[in-house]
């Protein structure tokens, strides 16, 4: 396969072009349907072998890794059946790490997508300075999260922070939030949420662009005075596809959370902010068990895969976005 | 009263909006105040934005003296270019066969690239990196480049543009003797700039920005990454120099917060190419 992907694209082209002269029309037509599947091949090919090598290949051995004992290094292996599993559920760190997993999705998602959708609905209400605020509310999406979650940080800095400061000013109680067990998962949440408000607030405004100006106009002379129904009459339910979509994609981003968590807390204090990705690095590349990683790679891929699922079939009902 | 709630709307969504903008900026605020404040300002529980005496300057000069933050910047560049540039010399050429050409077993092919849409990236991590481990390739540019150099997403991507690009376009470039091979680059690619630069933005964000994958593969601090370099200046000066610290961070966010500000429309259409993803 490799050695095809190199040379067959050119070899292909040179005797289409000979075809051409040489052969009778019929026949040239003929073989150049033939060369041009050839050189489809050709084409496909680095893809392919790259897919099956990076991608196809990697996800397979995953899940066959999980019922191994594999370990970086090890001389040897071998099957172990559910071991790896059974090992899983009997761990506590493991139900704590999906316990927090499934928190702080259930907290950033609500989160970002009623924010998101509120700014947006806020942009769209008036005409003035419209691109100023998209571009002020995309920028947290665009800034690389690990180094803001070191400004955030030195923000939520027990002492010396801008957080503590401001409510120290308000006659609030202050926390030391990452170093807190009872606060350390609510900060990551606060993060997650400031780092895809911008996100959800484009989808949110493209979908409401989409939005037909007639149909306001046809509920306003039904009656639907205020603004408010209006938008329960016509945006609220013009925008579901929208709104399911971008709760979907919100989901399986927030499953995925990991910078914040590794750099600011590593899951801490006492696996108070531990979560599952977290959880799969810290065995499959600190320890290096990587069957026991493999398995905890695998309830992840249940999780994202079970909520792009739900995607894949908005998709195919024509939900677009974007 | 229906009136008067329609003068004063537009105020009330201005304050409203720059209230949230406050919030939401808050940290970029923070981190360029602080960046520009000497240690004595910086370690003083009374708060104030504006430092007394400005030495942001100096907390730059400090950070590129700690850290080889050029040399971080340069390996950004370098991973993300070589990941974006191969990926399209993959990619482009398979997108256009799935769309302009027949073969048998193309649309099994096709559903290969939408399941591998599915994957996500932290799924194949563990193998992956017993691959490398394997061929040896750990802790090198070829580490952080070659398992990102397939992107079946953007493949997916470029074959719906070129399924939008008429035949007779091929046709003619067939015609006038170009290969198949040629019209890929000579015909497909020039019609399709507007989908490549949008994914090519999706791509060097997303790679400039990642940090799972360098963090499990790299070793060496020359190979650093950008976001590892923030992170492990970090870990060394953690509770000591939050001046330094805060200007490494503004140095590793500013290219690509440039190039936002300076190609808004066009960013945010490639970054919310993952809502398709």
């Amino acid at each position: 396969m490799p050695s095809a992907c190199g040379s067959g694209p050119l070899s292909d082209a040179a005797t289409i072009d000979t075809a051409a002269v040489a052969a009778p029309a019929a026949r040239a037509s003929l073989r150049k349907r033939d060369q041009r599947a050839l050189t489809a091949y050709g084409l496909v090919a680095p893809a392919f072998t790259l897919m099956l090598l990076m991608l196809l290949g990697p996800l397979a051995s995953v899940i066959a890794l999980s019922f191994t004992d594999y370990q970086l290094g090890a001389p040897a292996f071998s099957w172990i059946g559910l071991a790896n599993y059974q090992d899983m559920f009997a761990d506590r760190v493991f139900w704590i790490s999906l316990r927090n997993t499934l928190t702080y999705v259930v907290i950033v998602v609500p989160g970002a997508v009623t924010l998101g959708l509120a700014i947006a609905l806020l942009i769209e209400s008036g005409a003035s300075l419209r691109g100023l605020y998209r571009t002020i509310y995309f920028l947290p999406v665009m800034a690389t999260l690990i180094a803001m979650a070191v400004v955030w940080e030195f923000m939520l800095h027990p002492q010396f922070g801008l957080v503590n400061g401001l409510l120290r000013g308000a006659g609030l109680p202050a926390f030391s939030w990452l170093q807190d067990r009872s606060t350390a998962l609510y900060a990551l949440c606060a993060i997650g949420i400031w780092q895809a408000v911008g996100f959800n607030m484009v989808l949110f405004l493209a979908g409401l662009v989409s939005i037909p100006k007639q149909l306001y106009e046809a509920a306003e002379i039904d009656g639907a005075a205020s603004a408010w129904a209006r938008f329960r009459l016509v945006t609220w339910p013009m925008l579901a596809p929208v709104t399911t979509f971008v709760i979907v994609i919100s989901g399986i981003r927030s499953f995925q959370v990991f910078d914040t968590v590794h750099i600011l807390t590593k899951g801490g204090p006492s696996k108070s902010s531990e979560v599952l990705i977290h959880t799969m690095y810290t065995e499959g590349f600190e320890f290096f068990r990587s069957g026991y990683g493999a398995a905890l790679t695998v309830v992840f891929l249940v999780f994202v895969l079970l909520l792009t699922l739900i995607k894949a079939r908005l998709a195919d009902r024509g939900v677009q976005t974007a | 009263m229906n009136t008067l709630r329609t003068m004063l709307w537009p105020a009330v969504r201005h304050i409203l909006l720059i209230a949230g903008a406050l919030v939401l900026l808050a940290p970029f605020i923070w981190m360029i105040s602080t960046a520009s404040k000497p240690p004595e300002e910086v370690f003083s529980s009374e708060l104030h934005l504006i430092p007394h005496h400005f030495a942001l300057w100096d907390n730059l000069k400090i950070a590129f003296a700690k850290a080889n933050l050029w040399r971080f910047l340069l390996n950004g560049v370098i991973v993300t270019v070589s990941i974006f540039v191969l990926q399209v010399l993959i990619s482009l050429p398979a997108a256009y066969a799935l769309a302009k050409l027949r073969f048998l077993g193309r649309d099994t092919l096709f559903a290969l690239v939408l399941f591998g849409i599915l994957i996500p990236p932290q799924a194949t991590a563990i193998p992956v990196f017993l691959l490398l481990h394997k061929l040896g390739l750990l802790d090198s540019y070829a580490a952080l480049v070659l398992p990102f150099t397939i992107s079946v997403f953007g493949i997916f991507l470029m074959r719906q543009f070129f399924k939008s690009v008429p035949d007779d376009l091929v046709d003619a470039a067939r015609m006038d003797g170009i290969s198949e091979f040629g019209i890929v680059w000579r015909v497909m690619l020039p019609a399709a700039i507007p989908a490549v630069t949008a994914f090519g933005i999706f791509s060097v964000v997303a790679h400039w920005n990642d940090y799972f994958w360098p963090l499990i593969v790299l070793n060496s601090e020359q190979l650093r990454t950008p976001p590892l370099a923030v992170a492990h200046f970090r870990n060394n000066e953690a509770g000591t120099n939050y001046g330094p610290l805060m200007a490494a961070a503004m140095v590793i966010i500013a290219p690509l917060l440039i190039a936002f500000l300076l190609a808004q429309r066009r960013f945010i259409e490639g970054i919310t190419l993952t809502g398709i993803k």
